[in-house]
């Protein structure tokens, strides 16, 4: 829980992960790039205060991560948000098993999400039933610009998708996180084009789509299928932290995102461990929409400013909001 | 030619290369790591904010930049090299065997590149429409959002807003004539009245998209590289706090603007 100025607000840190990018876990030199590219995010990004060395930045482990979200960090519960990524990492970028063993050790605090890849079909589609019995997934995240062969991405609209989806309502899976962002490989299947949740949201309407990073770099694109589909949502890994050092850009995003979805719609994350909450927490409840663009953009609301850090994803994932931390209203997803 | 002259003779063409995304020439965006002219011979080295930055657009840039280079009379040999990217050695060996973009990246490529460059050089002009028009906007209070699909190219001040919204129309081969109505579509049909204020309202979200992009990737390219800093120059169409268009020049004859709209190259988006 964060206070300020009397209000209290209830934090879901909704796109975390424990992730292992040490050299000896490094595939290929993809991994040392793919690493290299997150420090870089990390770096121009963060305030001075919250730059890490290099080192600390390839893993960090349970205990520093308990640390960094809870004891640090105001966060009330935290969701997994694992991308596997083998083709760059030996055992695979995020750690499955220390994240879910780390969930068991704290339960109410946090939520393991897990992976699915459809290119495994048949096979995939099994471990699917496993992996929802054993980690009671109520989300999954998927990377659609993951490698696999020489697959260099897959599509929500791929005919095998469609048969895992079905598998997820079918399993109560029910929360589908999408990474559309800036990284990035497939080259005709480009991994930023968002159309594609426009498919599977019109046929799946039962599940909630939440478009990690916002569609950024291609948040119109975005917009513009969240408008319709309100089973759409907004993550704002990677958009939220150009509060420090582009606050008009975020004016923007966050103001574009109120208008085109609602604030029902919008869920904070830090993307640990390329952000700690912490700041970005504290920025986010004194963030003002500077003065000479509030004729374009209404400021932020205390309730909005509530929703979006936590209620709506507590909704979203029947997490429990202590008494007095909700809103009169309880938000709706 | 001498070294010198083919050396600025090879900026100013790389000037006319730009990233589709961002819509800036890659010599703005501090893209152009090094470039040596020597006896015909132009090498150029090209850098990217990340090793991932997309593969598609890491070879329309360089190879568009070695389209360039090689149409200047003094160049004999031009040699463009990617550093540092997941794919630097396919696509410098692609562009060194003049392979295209699909014998370059073989099954994965299935379409060729002109489709991508035709979706964001529509973007690029949607932007620019943005700009053009939110700026007439702040200047004429008076000026309602639906009269807008009255305001004509003519009605446009001479700022490098409006300079730029020409460049693009003639990049898409929409009209540039003083008449054509300034808030059109991407084919360039007007738009209906009672639309006008939901199409602006989507051309600022997409420019938004596209300046919020520039910024990310000029961060991230002065994070990878410090000494880049030095090379990028600021975006002609950046609108500090006030609103202002920076760069207003004075007052030009219509006639005088049109002409300097029309596009360099083709590959001038």
């Amino acid at each position: 829980m964060y206070s300020k100025d009397g209000e209290n607000y209830f934090i879901v840190d909704a796109h975390v992960a424990l992730w292992d990018a040490r050299r000896e876990n490094q595939r290929n030199i993809h991994g040392k790039q793919f690493i290299d590219c997150f420090y870089d995010y990390h770096r121009n990004l963060s305030p001075a205060s919250e730059l890490w060395p290099y080192e600390d930045f390839l893993y960090q482990g349970g205990e520093r991560l308990m640390k960094d979200l809870f004891t640090d960090g105001y966060v009330d519960h935290a969701i997994f948000q694992p991308a596997h990524l083998g083709a760059f990492y030996n055992t695979g970028f995020g750690q499955t098993e220390e994240a879910f063993a780390l969930t068991r050790k704290h339960p109410g605090m946090l939520t393991y999400n897990h992976c699915f890849d459809p290119r495994f079909e048949e096979a995939g589609l099994r471990q699917l039933r496993e992996d929802a019995a054993r980690f009671g997934l109520k989300g999954v995240k998927l990377y659609t610009a993951e490698w696999k062969g020489d697959s260099r991405g897959y599509k929500l609209s791929d005919p095998w998708t469609y048969r895992y989806l079905e598998a997820c309502r079918e399993l109560g899976i029910k929360n589908i996180h999408i990474h559309k962002g800036p990284t990035i490989r497939p080259l005709d299947r480009d991994a930023f084009d968002v159309a594609d949740v426009d498919a599977a949201a019109s046929d799946f309407t039962d599940l909630n789509f939440v478009v990690e990073h916002c569609g950024l770099p291609r948040l119109e694109d975005f917009c513009w299928i969240a408008t319709q589909e309100p089973n759409v949502h907004a993550g704002l890994a990677v958009a939220i932290p150009f509060m420090h050092t582009r606050p008009r850009y975020f004016a923007q995003i966050i103001g574009e995102l109120l208008y085109w979805l609602d604030e029902d719609r919008i869920q904070f994350s830090s993307d640990y461990a390329l952000w700690t909450p912490k700041w970005i927490v504290e920025q986010f409840v004194d963030f003002r929409i500077p003065d000479d663009m509030t004729g374009e953009y209404p400021q932020l609301t205390v309730a909005q400013k509530k929703k979006i850090l936590g209620l709506n994803a507590a909704a979203m994932y029947d997490i429990e909001v202590p008494a007095g931390l909700g809103l009169a209203e309880p938000a709706v997803v | 030619m001498w070294a010198a002259q083919l050396e600025v003779a090879a900026r100013a063409a790389l000037d006319t290369v730009y990233d589709p995304e961002l819509d800036e020439p890659v010599t703005d965006l501090g893209f152009v790591r090094s470039l040596t002219a020597d006896d015909g011979r132009v090498t150029v080295h090209l850098r990217l904010p990340t090793s991932f930055c997309s593969p598609n657009f890491a070879y329309l840039m360089a190879s568009d930049a070695k389209d360039a280079l090689s149409a200047l009379p003094g160049a004999r040999e031009v040699t463009v090299l990617l550093d540092d990217h997941h794919d630097s050695d396919l696509i410098n060996r692609g562009l060194a065997a003049d392979a295209g973009y699909r014998g370059t990246f073989g099954h994965e490529a299935e379409q060729d590149l002109e489709e991508l460059r035709g979706i964001f050089r529509r973007k690029a002009h949607t932007a620019a429409m943005e700009r053009a028009l939110t700026a007439l906007l702040r200047a004429r209070p008076d000026l309602a959002e639906e009269q807008l699909g009255d305001v004509v190219l003519g009605d446009l001040p001479d700022t490098s807003a409006t300079r730029a919204l020409l460049r693009r129309r003639a990049a898409l081969g929409l009209g540039t004539a003083p008449a054509d109505p300034a808030l059109v579509d991407d084919d360039g049909r007007p738009c209906p009245r009672g639309e006008i204020p939901l199409r602006l309202r989507f051309a600022r979200s997409v420019r938004i998209s596209v300046d919020g992009n520039a910024h990310f990737c000029r961060g991230l390219l002065r994070t990878r590289y410090p000494q880049s800093a030095a090379d990028q120059s600021m975006r002609p169409e950046e609108f500090p706090a006030g609103g202002k268009p920076v760069g207003a020049g004075e007052p030009v004859p219509a006639a005088e603007l049109f002409r300097r709209s029309a596009p360099a190259k083709e590959n001038v988006s």
